[in-house]
């Protein structure tokens, strides 16, 4: 009996699985956000201090959920290379960390806007803003790292190290606000502190910004299989170009 | 035990007798503190308030700027795959690497720090947490560096591409770095803590560095 995962190590039926999931996750994502975005503009209250501000909350709150689990990903699939040499693995990893990046710039983005009403500015050195923002260069790294290796299989593998060097960091960003008493407040969790008004809205575009993630993450996976398939295509191509080209040079 | 100490002392060797590359971060470390005050305006008021931030960032990237050292000659010339097929464990090579570059950066670096102080003034009293701090916490820069190192050895661009790597990675040892100086400045009490989470910080790459840095460097030697 074969694990799912074993089962996907195969691309084509990877390829055929993904094919049916993929409009499920993007249809899914677009109902749940279009509805999510219907509770927060027009059902959900204005905060009585923050005013309207308070709907940026439900864009960043997930940008920022999104941004670790996207890295959460990334590693756990750098480890599937190294450990386990799963050829989806680096797929995956590949695929993932632009999608995190981008998250990452949209929690920063919007933290950033709402900063300016309410603390007065766009951005202050807190632990919380700080650790993210080392979130976002660690990204960065990631992809500089992977574009100035020539071979692709090595430049996978060192990835893959980096990603899971980073990963203890991961720990520092998602406990920052407990750790320090910062102007950022801590992580309600979905909890009751959050009046249910609120949390409701909150909790459905979190569900909606999650598989949007994995829509968009499915996506590129799939994109990045077919590259490699039409590189080695090409390669294919160029090599029987080369064995035909013989004869006549030879005449 | 004997290879290990071996190996660090042929590094040491290599790094008097080429000369040079001591003096060269020496040089940049002073050169990049000499800058700030004629960016900043020779207000000593100010720059004694920031001498700590100055100094620890400076060092970073003196630092940084011989990481590439540790490893790549001896990627050139074929000693490291030499020692990668001799008795001694990769990882204890690239921990015995890293030692070597501490002991010929890290440390002159955090001796050199309490001169260009002066040149800062910084308070007098923050000498000793401040040389303590350097020694306590550049183990970390070495030991991390080697990873971005090892990283980077095949890579184009390398030099540019080590910075955006282990930038990143440096940033907690500099805020607890900087931390504990100033604490120990503004006699705020808080530096036995940040003290402790440096000297944390730096066990804690001296596990993880080696480990890291040889996988890196075994990928690219299969």
């Amino acid at each position: 009996m074969q694990t799912l995962t074993q089962r996907l190590a195969n691309p084509t039926r990877f390829m055929q699985l993904s094919a049916k999931l993929l409009p499920v996750f993007a249809g899914a994502a677009a109902a749940v956000i279009l509805y999510g975005l219907y509770l927060v503009f027009f059902v959900s209250p204005a905060d009585y201090q923050q005013g309207e501000t308070v709907r940026i909350m439900y864009i960043h709150v997930p940008s920022a959920w999104l941004a670790m689990m996207a890295y959460g990903l990334v590693a756990l699939s750098s480890f599937g290379l190294l450990v386990f040499r799963h050829p989806l693995a680096d797929v995956s990893a590949k695929a993932a960390v632009p999608i995190g990046a981008a998250f990452t710039f949209l929690a920063l983005f919007t933290g950033s806007l709402w900063g300016k009403p309410m603390w007065g500015t766009y951005w202050v050195w807190d632990a919380r803003l700080t650790s993210v923002l080392v979130l976002f260069f660690l990204y960065l790294g990631l992809m500089a790292l992977r574009s100035s290796v020539e071979d692709e299989n090595l430049a996978a593998k060192l990835t893959a190290v980096l990603a899971l060097v980073g990963v203890t960091l991961l720990p520092i960003i998602k406990f920052s606000v407990d750790w320090w008493n910062t102007l950022h407040q801590p992580s309600t969790g979905f909890t009751s502190t959050v009046d249910p008004s609120m949390r409701w809205p909150l909790l459905v575009m979190a569900v909606g910004f999650s598989l949007l993630f994995f829509a968009l993450h499915l996506k590129a996976m799939r994109n990045e299989v077919l590259r490699r398939r039409v590189k080695a295509l090409r390669m294919a191509d160029v090599a029987r170009r080369d064995t035909n080209a013989e004869p006549v040079a030879a005449e | 035990m004997s290879s290990f100490r071996a190996l660090v002392r042929r590094d040491l060797t290599l790094a008097v007798r080429e000369g040079g590359a001591i003096g060269t971060a020496l040089g940049f470390f002073l050169l990049v503190v000499a800058l700030m005050p004629l960016g900043l305006g020779p207000d000593l008021n100010l720059l004694a308030r920031i001498a700590s931030g100055i100094l620890w960032i400076a060092l970073l990237l003196s630092a940084l700027l011989s990481l590439g050292r540790i490893f790549e000659s001896d990627h050139e010339d074929g000693a490291l795959d030499v020692m990668a097929t001799g008795s001694l464990p990769l990882e204890l090579v690239a921990a015995a690497k890293a030692t070597a570059h501490w002991i010929t950066t890290g440390i002159p670096l955090a001796l050199l720090a309490p001169m260009l102080g002066l040149l800062l003034n910084l308070d007098g009293a923050a000498y000793p947490a401040l040389v303590a701090t350097m020694l306590a916490g550049t183990p970390a820069v070495s030991f991390i560096g080697a990873i971005g190192a090892a990283l980077t050895l095949n890579a184009r661009r390398g030099g540019l591409l080590l910075a955006l790597v282990v930038l990143p990675l440096y940033i907690p040892t500099l805020i607890f770095g900087i931390s504990a100086v100033s604490a120990a400045t503004l006699k705020t009490g808080a530096f036995e803590s940040s003290f402790l989470i440096l000297i944390a910080l730096s066990l804690g790459s001296l596990v993880l560095g080696p480990l890291a840095a040889a996988a890196a460097l075994r990928i690219q030697m299969q």
